[in-house]
């Protein structure tokens, strides 16, 4: 059985089969959120941050058509060829076509999630186009053939020694080599000839600005800007919700991505573009993919607002100790599973139940976005569409029948707690899944209620 | 001051004791407390479950057992929550709402209304408070690690009246123990890891007592110290602000 078979809580028990590993993950991701919180707490104002930024995308969101038209129009001024994609489909070959045209069959590209959601890589490969992903942490899962598993943090879930592993096999480094420094020179070295021989060069886009018509692009490494530099066309895919309206609001959202995605105060490397240089040709493709849908479900619409910095990721129990992988779609944590089910009801059914509503990726969100409300609005309207197992259907059915009456309840009470006290094997067993690695309460000798009956009337 | 005391089905069924303790604490402190004999969930683990739908015969009994009190008060943070956001009754959309802004949870009731100064408690241990997410992050019961806010707890101020007692520190403050309502079987496999982790956090600082204001988180707890053999018990903290 492969991974797109399988749903969030099997993935997941797979994934814990390595306590020691999910111990690692888990501390790993805590840390970041760690320093994350270290890092907020040193700006007073930035509650009134995270509200103004949820303001300026409210703006966007209810007037995304007018936005979209002045970004196009201001673009095109600049010398920027404007494409509008549908879907992952129309995107992919937007793509390919422009390739074709450049007659090129090598692409290098820096970090994109929405490239991820088109599955772009796999449709260009299966076009005889090499992609070379930039992003060391992209390049990583790439050469070990997976998906990033987080959405700053491609390869959060990989160990120093499976990298050296996977150096050794692909770019030639000597066995058993895990020095992170020697590592990251490695590739370095090897990424360096990418770049300098590519022609085209693919980068995502940060915010882009309506007013102006030029984009932003955040990197770490600089590798967005090498590729773009050196390259002679540059195309840059961008979801049609990353619109801010005008310059003066880039400002808000400088400060909050990166405090939110890493601790640190700024991104290393945020670059501007706004026209093409002399004899380069820039393409943006702006993409729809579901977008508009999710604009137009109400209790949904504000997942739109997501700047991309993974914070409700790091900082979920869930997503901490279940890895990246196990929400099998791009974006995988908290947000991954607002925005999944959109895109395809029946397959991401799963990802709404992957949390226990703890809230905390709300609080972290840096564009508050009530993820957490959204998850469990996401659960009514999957289970009203259908998308409920039918043993769980019988289960709430049932429930809901017994605790709507206070007779049936009180047997049932009763008969519960006989049954643990007298007949533990009916419960202590392995079709109880609570069994497997917890014990059961011990019953009382009365309820509450019996004893309010007998001592208090 | 008239009050009904709700009881969620698990406390009534498994727990006893932490029902037993808030009705004492609350005569204690001068309180008139009614318990509606039929009442018996609050609609919860259908409704976060997704089956919101089927949440009306719950919806409709606990109108007519908590209609007409001044407050209604529970031992369970997660259950008032419920009650809060999600009671609705479309013959009865008055009363639900009433119901919904007169319920409280125990230890915000006490500190926010009752406006508790001082206990007669003691309680002779050291003890580690699990804040639970619902009480915490959706009562505010207490501040929240990931809000630049100043910082503040309910539960912590009250355990702080009782003689004799130790709060311990925790490296995670307000990390979900993963119990989740029937996230605990859906996803066995995490929320058990979550358990343990949580245990491990208070085990590791010397606990003798865990307690919170939520029995569910404290029941998945108490499931996994008993299969580890520990001798840390669980206790909702009705239990020792009512402790001689």
């Amino acid at each position: 059985m492969d991974v797109a078979t399988k749903d969030h809580a099997e993935l997941a028990e797979i994934f814990n089969r390595d306590e020691e590993r999910v111990d690692w993950h888990d501390e790993t991701l805590w840390w970041i959120r760690a320093k994350r919180d270290k890092s907020v707490h040193q700006l007073p104002e930035w509650e009134a941050l995270r509200e103004a930024a949820s303001n300026i995308k409210f703006n966007v969101l209810s007037n995304l058509n007018t936005y979209l038209e002045q970004f196009e129009a201001a673009a095109k001024a600049n010398g920027i060829i404007i494409h509008w994609a549908a879907d992952a489909q129309e995107h992919n070959e937007i793509v390919h076509r422009l390739l074709t045209e450049n007659k090129v069959t090598q692409m290098v590209k820096s970090k994109s999630m929405l490239t991820e959601e088109c599955h772009l890589n796999d449709y260009l490969a299966t076009h005889g186009i090499e992609v070379i992903d930039s992003d060391l942490g992209e390049r990583i899962v790439q050469l070990a053939g997976e998906a990033p598993s987080h959405i700053v943090l491609p390869c959060i879930h990989k160990k120093k020694e499976e990298i050296g592993d996977l150096f050794h096999m692909y770019l030639g480094t000597p066995s058993n080599m895990s020095d992170p420094q020697f590592l990251t020179e490695t590739a370095r070295g090897s990424l360096r000839e990418t770049f300098l021989t590519r022609k085209v060069a693919l980068t995502g886009v940060n915010f882009a600005i309506a007013e102006t018509g030029e984009f932003v692009v955040c990197t770490n490494e600089g590798n967005a800007d090498m590729g773009a530099h050196l390259a002679d066309v540059h195309i840059a895919c961008m979801g049609i919700e990353k619109l801010i309206p005008n310059r003066e609001h880039l400002g808000v959202f400088l400060r909050l991505l990166t405090r939110s995605a890493t601790g640190q105060p700024i991104t290393t490397y945020s670059s501007h573009f706004s026209k093409p240089r002399a004899g380069q040709q820039m393409h943006i493709v702006l993409v729809d993919n579901g977008r508009s849908v999710q604009l137009g479900r109400e209790d949904f619409r504000n997942s739109l607002k997501c700047i991309r910095c993974g914070a409700c990721m790091n900082t979920c129990p869930v997503y901490r100790r279940s890895g990246g992988h196990s929400y099998h779609t791009a974006v995988a944590g908290p947000i991954g599973s607002i925005l999944a089910p959109n895109l395809d009801m029946k397959k991401y059914a799963d990802l709404p139940f992957a949390s226990t509503l703890c809230g905390s990726c709300s609080n972290v969100c840096p564009v508050k976005i009530d993820i957490h409300d959204q998850l469990y609005k996401w659960r009514q309207v999957l289970v009203k569409e259908g998308y409920a197992p039918t043993s769980k259907k019988i289960a709430m059915q049932v429930m809901a029948t017994t605790l709507a009456s206070p007779t049936l309840y009180h047997a049932a009470g009763k008969m519960g707690r006989a049954t643990i006290k007298y007949a533990p094997f009916a419960v202590n067993n392995k079709l109880n899944a609570w069994y497997k690695e917890r014990d059961m309460p011990t019953p009382p000798k009365e309820s509450f209620g019996e004893w309010y009956a007998k001592n208090k009337k | 001051m008239r009050v009904g005391l709700f009881v969620p089905c698990y406390v009534d069924q498994f727990y006893p004791g932490a029902a037993i303790a808030t009705l004492q604490l609350l005569e204690k402190l001068g309180v008139e407390v009614v318990y509606p004999k039929n009442q018996t969930c609050c609609g919860q683990p259908m409704a976060n479950s997704g089956f919101e739908h089927l949440t009306g015969g719950c919806n409709r009994l606990f109108i007519d057992n908590f209609s007409g009190f001044d407050y209604i008060v529970s031992p369970s943070g997660s259950c008032v929550l419920h009650i809060r956001e999600h009671l609705h009754d479309d013959k009865r959309p008055g009363e639900a709402k009433e119901i919904s802004h007169k319920v409280w949870e125990l230890t915000s009731f006490l500190t926010d209304v009752l406006k508790v100064q001082s206990l007669q408690a003691r309680f002779p241990h050291k003890v580690g408070v699990h804040q639970s997410c619902h009480g915490q992050r959706g009562l505010h019961l207490s501040s929240m690690t990931e809000l630049v806010a100043p910082s503040f707890s309910k539960p912590g101020s009250l355990l702080n009246m009782v003689k004799d007692l130790e709060l311990i520190e925790l490296e995670r403050k307000d990390e979900c123990c993963g119990f989740g309502g029937t996230f605990c079987v859906v996803e066995e496999a995490v929320s058990s890891k979550m358990g343990k982790d949580r245990v491990a956090d208070h085990l590791k600082h010397g606990a003798e007592y865990i307690t919170g204001a939520d029995m569910s988180c404290l029941m998945h707890m108490e499931g996994i110290l008993k299969r580890q053999g520990s001798k840390v018990r669980v206790l909702h903290i009705a239990e020792i602000l009512n402790a001689e």
